[in-house]
């Protein structure tokens, strides 16, 4: 929706993708943007886009790396597909990303790298400024690496360090174009740069500069207004969804009053959560980077059997090295969580891309019967919530719990209201009692089958634990046949019994209808988008959304609502695990499915289009 | 250390049947470590034997302690996230060749190398018994095993030389035989902060019979073994009367008798588990016949930090400097914004 001003636009929502080389500061220069998007007072949701070499060969499209960044006046939750505003630093940028800009777009390109073999390295035969083939966008061509050195000619400072602050003077473009003030991003500078006071000169120099430059040329241009998302009264930050869950598990701990540890071994794209404990020493997080993965989750086995609330955190590869530990994990009956931010696999896969193709290795991946329950968060912002419940629901039912993240939320990043830890749910933990006659390692809860936690140091509750299987109550080894299928019901039916601590499965839209959207975890944004796009395009039909973030078990009221629906469309990021999985819980319904293997989240037009075709047949 | 809460090696007894093979070296460790528990200055409850897979990690069922069996190779990491999260335990290992230094060679020397503190106690039977008799890292080369039947065609490890190269800070060696040594370096091991790795050169009647008798032959034995002892000079022979001396020309050890060549006892060398420098104590660890006697006893034992107090001391620095003081201090810190 928008209405024109003169030529300033103002828009209910916007998208702006920075694409440069990596290495010309393309993270920063969005991080920075969304700092001043968030003092705006607008919403918005970020993704990094950036590839797995640190520095890839110069000027290719192997070497491109993104920033997105969709904000707007109303609640935004995904980050956006098209890009209204594409800042493209050379050619292999602009290649890379022009089918994503909208058309009718604003590209601005550093005009400069449009030269010499940049264009032909790009994939480009002749240099597309100088064609008509961008004919359909406004491009702004300016001399970015040029002005940039420009702007430092009286501060000696060197071509390549000159050249550095390229991305600044790309920022200053796009914020004369949405009407940003600079004086934040100024004090920024100050405050990074306090100890070396000479970059702060430069920087505000090559912002003010960029800013300028887009004044003076862009006097005919259309500039952007973006009003205020009126959020609710509060505090706000933006949070990455790694972030998100390193301190759900803090949040978890300090809740509890268990003390956190982490075994993890670093992997792309979960490092990150371990990197954020690694720094919580002050809040005295036990964070040990193991030597391998498998040693990351058995310690966390150890210290789990010590009684400390114990995760492990990894990606699709990790996650098949430590199956046989999550099995022993299963048959110990002991709380840890084990967080997966799924990646493109198979194998190495696309270790920077995201996708959902780990979910049937998390709820089938083991050798014997060995149910584990899986959830899945779905934004940034709620892996706070989900590694909160990952660590309760291990807890209070003792048992290891998979938490499926993946890279789209990992690395993106959205606008939260701080929640407070004292307004977060209890933990009630089964402890044995010390010196308790009756204690025995496999006497479980008659209801919930819930074993008691007796953690060495406890008088009295010596016991022995271990893969081999165990006698049901007293734990003594066991190959019994009846006793083997007895314990293999017990450990089934307690992960069954959880269904009973989580909340009934929401429908978003119609509750009753035509089609039934389903997705699970991180694709919430583009599902809950397309389902608003799809209503709009077709207002007689009744459409609604279930994104599921209990997998296993799925919630009590699941088939209340496939029922409702004429039609249902399974889409996730993967070639249909879910929906096979669906197959196998609920008879007799038929799942039609949407899915996308390509390392990239959905688009909402794809989405739309695939709604379209399945209400026609 | 000391037994401070007068606990006896009947306390450490547990219920469960012992089903190792009659004979095997495995009961006299058994014996060893119910023995040396009440040394380790801690409470019942406060003491954790974790184990791996094979014949050599079915010991915690019968030790009354806590106890975790786990899965193949990964004791070490279990033991390790344990001690991490309650330093106040006292964790013990109880490990074979193959699960050690086979499918856990990489917990292995990372441990060593971090000197997690863990009493590690290798049974180095040199073959997989509880698998029914393959070849192990151990096996020396050429031997013909169900898995080798033309002879292994590789070089085995010796623990010792790879816990010592590794930074390890204790290596001590006993023979499952050698009772009053087991409890010598069990104790010593007890006594030691940090990744104690006590090698048992155990004989597995079944699939192995006699992989040490080389050594511990009762005619031969004092000729093929040596006890190396804290301060003392390195004598070994029925006779007591040959030594390991250093030859200053080639740096390397050799064997002697006092009295021969005018050797006399001030050129034995004198046994310091304690030297930083590990040259020597590799080169004792490494003796082997036929042109050495074996070494037994506490062959390297030297103070270091051990992880799991490191980490403590990390955790105090970091909350004395932090702001953070609670989980609401760090959701509130950095770009925050207020909506009225």
């Amino acid at each position: 929706m928008t209405k024109d001003k003169g030529n300033v636009v103002v828009l209910e929502d916007v998208v702006v993708k920075f694409a440069g080389d990596s290495g010309d500061g393309m993270q920063l220069a969005g991080t920075l943007f969304s700092d001043n998007t968030a003092l705006v007072g607008e919403d918005f949701v970020t993704f990094p886009d950036y590839p797995a070499e640190i520095r890839a060969p110069h000027n290719t499209v192997a070497g491109v790396s993104g920033f997105q960044i969709h904000f707007g006046s109303k609640a935004v939750i995904s980050s956006g597909d098209r890009a209204d505003v594409l800042v493209a630093m050379n050619p292999a940028s602009l290649k890379s990303n022009m089918h994503n800009v909208k058309r009718g777009g604003t590209i601005i390109v550093d005009a400069d790298t449009f030269v010499g073999d940049a264009i032909t390295k790009a994939g480009y035969t002749e240099n597309p400024l100088a064609n008509d083939s961008l004919l359909d966008y406004h491009v702004i061509p300016a001399p970015i690496t040029s002005m940039t050195r420009e702007a430092q000619k009286e501060l000696n400072v060197d071509v390549k360090n000159a050249d550095k602050c390229r991305n600044i003077y790309a920022l200053g473009i796009v914020y004369f174009l949405f009407h940003r003030d600079l004086e934040p991003t100024i004090k920024y500078f100050e405050k990074k740069f306090a100890k070396k006071p000479e970059f702060i000169e430069t920087n505000k120099r090559v912002l003010v500069a960029g800013y300028t430059y887009a004044e003076s040329v862009s006097a005919n241009a259309t500039t952007f207004i973006v009003d205020k998302y009126p959020l609710s009264k509060g505090r706000y930050r933006y949070i990455t969804g790694n972030l998100a869950t390193a301190w759900g598990f803090l949040a978890a701990a300090e809740k509890s009053g268990l003390q956190l540890y982490q075994g993890s071994y670093p992997i792309t794209p979960a490092t990150d959560i371990l990197v954020e404990l690694e720094g919580r020493r002050d809040l005295g997080v036990k964070a040990y980077q193991a030597e391998d993965e498998i040693a990351g989750i058995t310690s966390a086995i150890g210290a789990a059997y010590a009684g400390a609330l114990a995760i492990t955190t990894t990606s699709g590869p990790g996650l098949s090295l430590k199956s046989e530990a999550m099995g022993l994990a299963v048959m110990t009956e002991l709380p840890i969580v084990i967080v997966d931010v799924q990646r493109g696999g198979p194998s190495t896969g696309l270790p920077t891309k995201t996708e959902q193709s780990d979910l049937s290795q998390a709820l089938y991946g083991r050798n014997g019967e060995c149910p584990i329950p899986v959830i899945a968060a779905s934004m940034p912002g709620n892996c706070f919530r989900f590694a909160y419940e990952a660590s309760k629901i291990a807890v209070e039912h003792m048992t290891p719990v998979i938490l499926l993240t993946d890279g789209y939320i990992a690395n993106g990043t959205e606008v939260i209201k701080i929640p407070k830890v004292a307004d977060l749910p209890d933990f009630n933990i089964p402890y044995a009692k010390p010196n308790d006659p009756d204690y025995a390692p496999y006497r479980r809860n008659e209801t919930t089958f819930v074993p008691e936690w007796a953690i060495p140091g406890m008088e009295g509750l010596r016991h022995r634990v271990g893969g081999l299987e165990k006698e049901n109550i007293t734990g003594a080894v066991s190959t019994a046949p009846d006793n083997h299928e007895l314990m293999c019901n017990n450990r089934r039916k307690k992960v069954e019994y959880i269904v009973n601590s989580i909340g009934d499965q929401e429908v978003i839209g119609d509750q009753e209808g035509d089609m039934l959207i389903i997705g699970w975890g991180g694709t919430y944004g583009a599902l809950r988008n397309s389902l608003d796009e799809i209503r709009k395009e077709c207002p007689g039909k009744k459409i609604g959304l279930a994104q599921f973030n209990y997998i296993n078990p799925l919630p009590k009221n699941t088939e209340d609502i496939f029922r409702k629906f004429k039609k249902l469309i399974v889409c996730e990021l993967n070639f249909g695990q879910f929906a096979n999985y669906l197959r196998t819980q609920f008879e007799g319904y038929h799942f039609d499915q949407y899915n996308k293997v390509k390392g990239q989240p959905f688009m909402v037009s794809e989405l739309v289009d695939a709604y379209k075709k399945l209400m026609e047949e | 250390m000391a037994n401070i809460f007068n606990l006896t090696k009947e306390d450490f007894a547990s219920d469960q049947m012992v089903k190792w093979c009659p004979g095997c070296g495995d009961h006299a460790i058994l014996a060893a470590l119910r023995k040396v528990l009440p040394q380790a200055g801690k409470k019942k409850e406060d003491i954790l034997v974790v184990s791996g897979i094979g014949c050599s990690s079915r010991a915690p069922y019968y030790v009354n302690t806590y106890g975790m069996h786990c899965i193949h190779g990964r004791a070490l990491p279990i033991a390790s996230g344990a001690k991490i999260a309650n330093p106040n335990l006292s964790v013990w290992v109880t490990t074979g060749d193959g699960d050690s230094l086979a499918i856990g060679g990489n917990h292995f020397i990372h441990c060593l190398r971090r000197n997690m503190d863990i009493k590690v106690i290798l049974f180095n039977n040199q073959i997989y018994g509880l698998t029914k008799g393959q070849y192990s890292p151990t096996s020396p080369f050429g031997k013909v095993t169900k898995t080798s039947p033309m002879g292994t065609i590789e070089d085995p490890f010796d623990p010792g030389e790879l816990a010592i190269g590794a930074g390890g800070t204790f290596f001590a060696r006993s023979f499952d035989i050698s009772m009053p040594i087991m409890d010598e370096i069990l104790l010593a091991a007890a006594e030691h902060t940090g990744t104690a790795l006590v090698e048992v050169l155990q004989n597995c009647m079944i699939y192995n019979n006699g992989a040490h008798s080389y050594y511990t032959d009762k005619e031969t034995r004092a000729d093929r073994i040596i006890h190396v002892q804290d301060g003392k000079p390195m004598l070994f022979g029925k006779e007591m009367n040959k030594g390991i001396r250093l030859n200053k020309d080639t740096n390397q050890l050799e064997v002697v008798t006092l009295g021969e060549n005018g050797v006399t006892i001030d050129d034995i060398l004198v046994h310091n588990p304690h030297q930083t420098n590990r040259g020597l104590q590799l080169m004792i660890a490494q003796m082997k016949g036929p042109d050495f006697p074996m070494a037994v006893g506490v062959i390297r034992d030297i103070s270091k930090p051990c992880y799991s107090e490191l980490m403590l001391q990390q955790i105090e620095t970091a909350k004395a400097q932090t702001k953070f003081k609670c989980v609401d201090d760090l959701l509130n810190s950095g770009n925050t914004w207020d909506v009225e």
